[in-house]
């Protein structure tokens, strides 16, 4: 009994291990890439803006200052009010936090789409691959973002159909780059000798491919993340959000249905220079995984 | 010259994919919840009798292949059906806002292109030096914006210090002005809209046209050039740009569903009368038939552009076949 014991937690030991030297490893290499680290130091900032979003916060992001309505800011409202008096900096404190979730939500349904496609694609024979090449050709061909507005808004306007609607559309690049991955992978040894040896189909998928290309769909999810934070900022924008929820696009609505746009810059410049600095981070921090984990990637 | 197994590929690929979009948009539309007949005439208050016979009338109590086949005869002979909001057929609606939007992104897109292969060209030959970088500094930032925020914030500026209009394609009322004024009036209206979808596209142009042209360069026949005393400025015209050019241009066809993504929400912003502020509209009003008629006019049209290009490609660059 004593002996087991001991031996799994050994094992568990040098497991953990093992992932720490391989973390190391990775942070050696991605390190050495100043603008990821500065989009990743960014990207931290932001996810803990988000955390504490109660915290920080100074005000409910819905309470009504009635007789404050429209007002530039100062230090009682950092970023001024809107109009309907409600303080602009707690709701883009609070706006980071549906943005990013939005933004994570869908970036997962795109990448599992996108991985799902990829492999089959290029795991199985040349006329599964023509097919499915074939329906991705047809997805980045469509206008993306009026597609979007048309599943959105079949599905009922809401932040629920906007993630899903971003996510059914935004998964043709990890598809193509998985796809290309798997081609490579499948015609290496060590996949072949599994094969030799009786390996299935679904054997080989689950333990040989999918762990190899799963750091390049981690990059990519990463860049997915971004464009899918501009999506949701751009359909909430168009109105398709839900009004009661605040993310930056809601605020973003708000400020140009309203009308305040001409009077109110402290409406408009503050989410819209949060989405871009999250954009910018998330692009930042995927382009360089990118360079780690996909050696092909050509640094232009 | 033109090559006709390539010319019957892209012809049976066209007739596929617009066959797949005519499908698609049948069947999204089918799974709305609510009869059509209910939507069409939102408080009007009819009795049960009243939309039973509706929904005969418009052929809803058919068998669905019915109503597919019909739909496919109606789409195919320009009925778009009627907008819930206007009562105009949905067409009428479509095709002056599709001539708005083409004048205006063909306009950015030109602009955008020449930017972009002029960018381009000089971040790859100077390839690390300062221009390069503040290039795809720029690049970056630009990218990571809205469009429709950067209209926002362009809107306020020109309106405020510049003193351009807020919005629309003309002043009304200089209509009957005569045609020079006319077109000085339609230039200021485009004036910001321009430059919102012009610094929004440049970014990518820029990128496809350096990365293409740094390819060409480690090309053998590029080591060959040099080797044989050719000129700098030759090297990068005569045997970089003309074959660097290219890619760019397949890619302009296929880049053209991102542009509209940025026209949709420039004309948002400044009211310019195209399917992107139709789009909008009907999204605020919840009108299906004219949300489903622009999305099937818009993605065809997307389809048609990349087929010309197509048939084009190989005009311009006899290796393709």
């Amino acid at each position: 009994m004593m002996m087991t014991v001991e031996t799994q937690e050994n094992e568990s030991y040098s497991t953990s291990r093992a992932y720490i030297r391989a973390f190391s490893a990775f942070w050696g290499v991605y390190k050495r890439n100043k603008m990821g680290v500065i989009g990743l130091c960014m990207l931290i900032f932001f996810v803990v803006v988000a955390i504490l979003a109660p915290i920080i916060a100074p005000y409910d992001p819905s309470r009504e200052f009635l007789s404050s309505t429209l007002l530039p800011p100062s230090w009682i409202h950092l970023f001024g009010t809107n109009e309907a008096g409600q303080d602009l900096f707690s709701q883009v404190i609070y706006g980071t936090k549906a943005s990013l979730t939005v933004g994570f939500a869908a970036a997962f349904i795109a990448s599992t789409i996108g991985t799902l496609i990829g492999i089959t694609a290029g795991y199985f024979g040349q006329l599964v691959r023509d097919l499915l090449m074939r329906l991705t050709d047809f997805f980045i061909v469509i206008p993306a973002l009026v597609l979007m507005i048309v599943l959105a808004s079949v599905m009922g306007s809401g932040l629920t159909s906007v993630v899903l609607a971003i996510g059914l559309v935004g998964w043709t690049g990890t598809a193509r780059v998985v796809m290309s991955q798997t081609l490579s992978l499948k015609e290496r040894a060590f996949v072949e000798a599994s094969r030799a040896s009786g390996a299935g189909d679904f054997y080989i998928l689950r333990n040989h491919i999918l762990p190899n290309v799963m750091p390049v769909v981690f990059a990519q999810t990463v860049l997915v993340v971004a464009n899918s934070i501009l999506y949701e900022a751009t359909l909430t924008f168009l109105g398709l959000g839900n009004p009661n929820q605040v993310t930056w696009g809601q605020i973003l609505q708000f400020a140009f249905v309203s009308g305040a746009i001409l009077t109110a810059w402290w409406y408009v410049i503050p989410p819209g220079l949060s989405i871009m600095l999250v954009v910018l981070a998330f692009s930042l921090t995927g382009y360089s995984l990118d360079l780690v984990f996909n050696p092909r990637v050509r640094k232009i | 010259m033109v090559n006709l197994a390539y010319v019957a590929r892209k012809v049976t690929g066209l007739l596929i994919t617009v066959f797949l979009v005519l499908t698609f948009n049948f069947y999204l539309f089918r799974v709305l919840p609510g009869n059509p007949v209910t939507l069409l005439f939102r408080g009007v208050g009819l009795s049960a009798e009243q939309i039973r016979e509706l929904t005969s009338q418009f052929g809803l109590d058919q068998p669905l292949w019915v109503q597919y086949s019909a739909y496919i005869r109606n789409t195919l002979s320009g009925n778009l059906g009627i907008s819930f909001q206007s009562r105009a057929p949905v067409l009428n609606l479509v095709l002056p806002s599709l001539v708005n939007t083409a004048i205006l992104l063909s306009v950015a897109s030109f602009l955008s292109i020449g930017a972009g292969i002029f960018i381009g060209i000089v971040s790859a030959w100077r390839r690390g030096s300062k221009i390069d970088i503040t290039a795809s500094a720029t690049t970056l930032v630009l990218y990571s914006m809205p469009t429709f925020w950067l209209g926002l914030v362009l809107l306020f500026i020109g309106v405020i210090y510049l003193h351009l209009p807020v919005g629309g394609m003309m002043t009304i009322s200089f209509v009957t002005i005569g045609a020079l004024p006319q077109l000085a009036d339609l230039t200021r209206h485009m004036i910001l809209p321009l430059m919102t979808l012009v610094l929004g596209l440049t970014g990518q142009y820029v990128l496809v046209m350096k990365g293409a042209l740094l390819d060409v360069f480690t090309e053998d026949y590029m080591v060959t050039a040099r080797a044989k005393g050719i000129s700098n400025s030759k090297l990068l015209w005569d045997h970089g740009f003309r074959n660097a050019v290219l890619p760019m241009m397949s890619l302009v066809a296929l880049n053209l569903g991102l542009s509209i993504g940025g026209a949709v929400q420039t004309e948002t912003v400044f009211s310019w009368p195209g399917m992107g502020l139709l789009i909008y509209r009907a999204i605020l009003a919840r009108d299906y038939p004219v949300l489903q008629g622009a999305f099937l006019v818009v993605t065809v049209a997307v389809i048609l552009t990349n087929f010309v290009a197509d048939m084009l490609y190989p005009l311009l660059d006899p290796r393709v076949t």
